[in-house]
């Protein structure tokens, strides 16, 4: 057993209203620059729908995560390495930034600057890739919001394989859900594994997994290698960047910008302990709908003794175990088995996990007919068809979200019984095999979430940097460093005029369009 | 040609080139490693890169290594195998085959840069002006065959091993061996001198980095510990 340390991330779907807060955020502290301005760290995405970038979900366009060969290995679904590095002169698994957007500023000088005319002047949008003026954008992080766009081309959706969709085209039997996004910092990285100058890493004290700027030669793998298309390729440095998990926050104790914005108090950050050893073995189960389980099974708890003792042989600080323990995720994750990985068979064990939402139960509920088990409505009957929240979550296999959804649903009509009737109902709990002190924490957790309950995050030790505890050399040393930074020493990513290439843009979302040599 | 300016051309201008790249690199991989990269545009445009990126990689570097081997084989070391007339005829033919096809690849990614309004928006001075160094070049090397093969003994072919023999072992007298040969070679030399002198200020040097690593990299993960 090796045991290594995670700050995992839970988001409770239920609770998300799609108001984009975590996105707008994220962008203005990391993608407001030139080269990434369609770079979405955190984006929100409207189900069903085809995403950003343009079908991301399907591995059969994108050849991203990894695949299982017939004698049991994995290898990188893009192929082994001789067969990766023969696409490094032209990647035909590599989206086009029109898959995800041709990025655009709007004309807003000309609002001012029009001379007297006949018609209201307006701003018009023009490409920051070439100043040139754009008849209208075509895509964005949220092309599809709320159901924008027509039901053909949504249900394209990659998660309505094995359902009969037709109907879900109908007003009656429309459903929605809200998908936020960033990236999984998994624990079996495809990104990683499929970037040839090695720049890319997993840190080892909390699971970050970080792309090295000056290592970075921009071969561009890592983008097709990440299924969840959540490294992006910036088109001005010519290095790839993706979300930081916002670790100079982390490593302070704080949540990450998308979290502490959120204002819908959806998102959970908290350690997880897993056995490293065991990453590959739970990574390659034969049947994809093992591997939610596969991965949970990897997971260690942070109360038995053996893991204790084996947690601070591998260097785990104390203060980590103590978090481990009120781990939110760990709660919600292991002992509610409320929430679950986004498509665990890509088979890159993420680690930004999810509680499927409830919705609406379908018309026959309020015409009288109520379709209930006798204690709480048939999950079945839910409108978000649970096959569907199945194959986002637990690669198809249904048994375990419904399991979810109906805990989620007594927690409601115990607390309705409590609260309201004022006459708490034990058969409700007796029938999900939940008892009340669990109910009380889950809803403590879950519905009241409080920011002490929601983020229990450990402030990170550089003072076990050394060989020992008590080696303070380099705590010393990086005293006073720059916390983060884009490389060449403590530079901000500000590549000035230089003998070894000047940019070429410059503020490109600042309003001002591009006038063309 | 004026003999002085032969030998400032063919006797000390290799070196100068050769200092200027291996300095320039240094200095760039030290102080601006942020800006060592491959600086691809494919996800900005991927139409031609299939044909014209693959073509001309792989028909560069077969004429890179056709021309070190070439160059750079001693007379007695070949000889044991073919004669001079076998080896140029060899290598006229592999050379002209690898030009034709870095010559297409390399016409595609031109037109790319210089047409394509995304592509021209985003290419830096030096990116514009690589490609077309690289361009003038592959045409005046496709143009030194019919010159060559007015020496079908490999007269020619020698004299520019001798030359480039002589350079790198530090032997004196390099720059007489390319005095007497064809115009044509003496501009190819020279531009080919130029390539090694803005290398360092360039995308070029993104041939350093040429990941053969992974290879031989263990396993598919890479973990680092703090510190």
């Amino acid at each position: 057993m090796k045991v290594r340390a995670q700050i995992g991330m839970v988001l409770n779907l239920d609770k998300c209203i799609g108001c984009h807060t975590c996105s707008v955020t994220c962008k203005n502290v990391w993608t407001s620059r030139a080269g990434v301005e369609y770079a979405w760290f955190n984006n929100v995405e409207t189900k069903p729908g085809v995403g950003y970038p343009r079908n991301w979900e399907d591995q059969k366009q994108w050849n991203g995560g990894w695949t299982r060969k017939s004698n049991g290995k994995i290898k990188p679904k893009m192929g082994g390495k001789f067969r990766l590095l023969s696409k490094i002169f032209a990647n035909p698994d590599l989206p086009e930034i029109d898959d995800y957007y041709e990025p655009f500023t709007f004309d807003y000088a000309h609002l001012q600057t029009s001379g007297e005319a006949k018609d209201v002047p307006t701003a018009r949008a023009h490409s920051v890739l070439t100043g040139e003026r754009m008849e209208k954008p075509v895509w964005g992080p949220n092309w599809e919001e709320i159901l924008g766009g027509e039901f053909e081309k949504r249900s394209q959706d990659y998660n309505f394989k094995d359902i009969e969709k037709e109907m879900y085209g109908e007003f009656e039997n429309t459903f929605m859900m809200y998908l936020p996004r960033l990236c999984e910092h998994c624990l079996n990285p495809a990104c990683v594994a499929a970037c040839p100058s090695g720049a890319i890493y997993k840190r080892e004290e909390d699971g970050i997994v970080l792309i090295d700027q000056d290592k970075c030669r921009g071969w561009r793998m890592c983008v097709s290698g990440c299924p969840y298309k959540k490294i992006y390729f910036n088109w001005q440095s010519g290095k790839s960047e993706k979300c930081t998990f916002c670790y100079p926050r982390i490593e302070n104790g704080e949540p990450t910008v998308c979290s502490e914005t959120c204002v819908g108090r959806i998102r959970y950050l908290g350690v997880m302990l897993y056995d490293a050893d065991r990453i590959e073995e739970a990574a390659s189960v034969a049947d994809e709908k093992d591997l939610y389980e596969a991965q949970i099974d990897i997971f260690l708890d942070p109360s038995d003794p053996e893991v204790i003792a084996a947690a601070k042989r591998d260097g785990v600080p104390d203060s980590w175990l103590a978090a481990a323990n009120k781990s939110p995720i760990y709660k919600m994750v292991m002992d509610w088995k409320v929430a679950f990985p986004l498509h665990p068979e890509y088979r890159t064990m993420p680690m930004v996990w999810y509680i499927p939402p409830l919705s609406p139960i379908q018309s026959r509920w309020e015409d009288g007919q109520l379709e209930t088990d006798g204690v709480i409505p048939d999950v079945s009957k839910l409108r978000i068809p649970v096959k569907y929240l199945a194959n986002l979550l637990t690669a198809g296999k249904e048994q375990p979200v419904t399991h979810a959804l109906e805990r989620m649903l007594a927690m409601r009509a115990y607390m309705r019984t409590k609260h309201v009737e004022g006459a708490p109902d034990q058969s409700i709990l007796d029938h999900v095999g939940l008892d009340k002190p669990t109910v009380e924490d889950m809803y403590q957790i879950m519905a009241i979430a409080n920011y002490e309950d929601r983020y229990v995050i450990p402030t990170n030790h550089r003072e076990y940097a050394g060989k020992t505890p008590f080696d303070n050399e380099i705590a010393f040393a990086s005293r006073s460093e720059c916390g983060f930074s884009f490389g060449d020493g403590c530079s901000g990513g500000e590549v000035k005029k230089s003998l070894f290439g000047t940019p070429t843009h410059k503020n490109s979302l600042n309003g001002q369009i591009r006038r063309q040599k | 040609m004026n003999i002085y300016l032969n030998e400032l051309l063919f006797g000390i201008y290799p070196y100068i080139a050769v200092l200027v790249m291996i300095l320039g690199c240094i200095l760039r991989y030290d102080q601006n490693p942020y800006s060592w990269k491959a600086d691809s545009s494919q996800l900005l445009r991927s139409k031609g890169m299939r044909w014209g990126s693959n073509l001309f990689h792989i028909g560069i570097i077969l004429l890179f290594v056709g021309h070190l081997v070439g160059l750079l084989t001693p007379e007695a070391v070949y000889h044991l195998v073919m004669s001079a007339a076998v080896k140029q005829k060899m290598a006229m033919i592999a050379g002209g085959i690898f030009g034709i096809m870095c010559f297409i690849g390399l016409t595609i990614l031109l037109w790319r840069r210089i047409m394509d309004p995304r592509i021209r928006a985003t290419s830096t001075f030096a990116d514009i002006l690589i490609l077309v160094v690289l361009y003038l070049q592959l045409i005046l090397g496709l143009a030194t065959i019919p010159a060559s093969a007015q020496h079908a003994d490999g007269s020619s072919m020698i004299a520019l091993a001798n030359w480039a023999q002589h350079i790198v072992t530090f032997r004196a007298g390099a720059a007489d061996f390319v005095m007497e040969e064809a115009f044509i070679f003496k501009v190819h030399i020279f531009l080919g001198l130029t390539i090694f002198l803005i290398f360092p200020f360039t995308r070029l040097v993104h041939v350093f980095s040429a990941p053969v690593k992974y290879i031989v990299r263990p396993g598919y993960q890479v973990v680092r510990k703090r510190g």
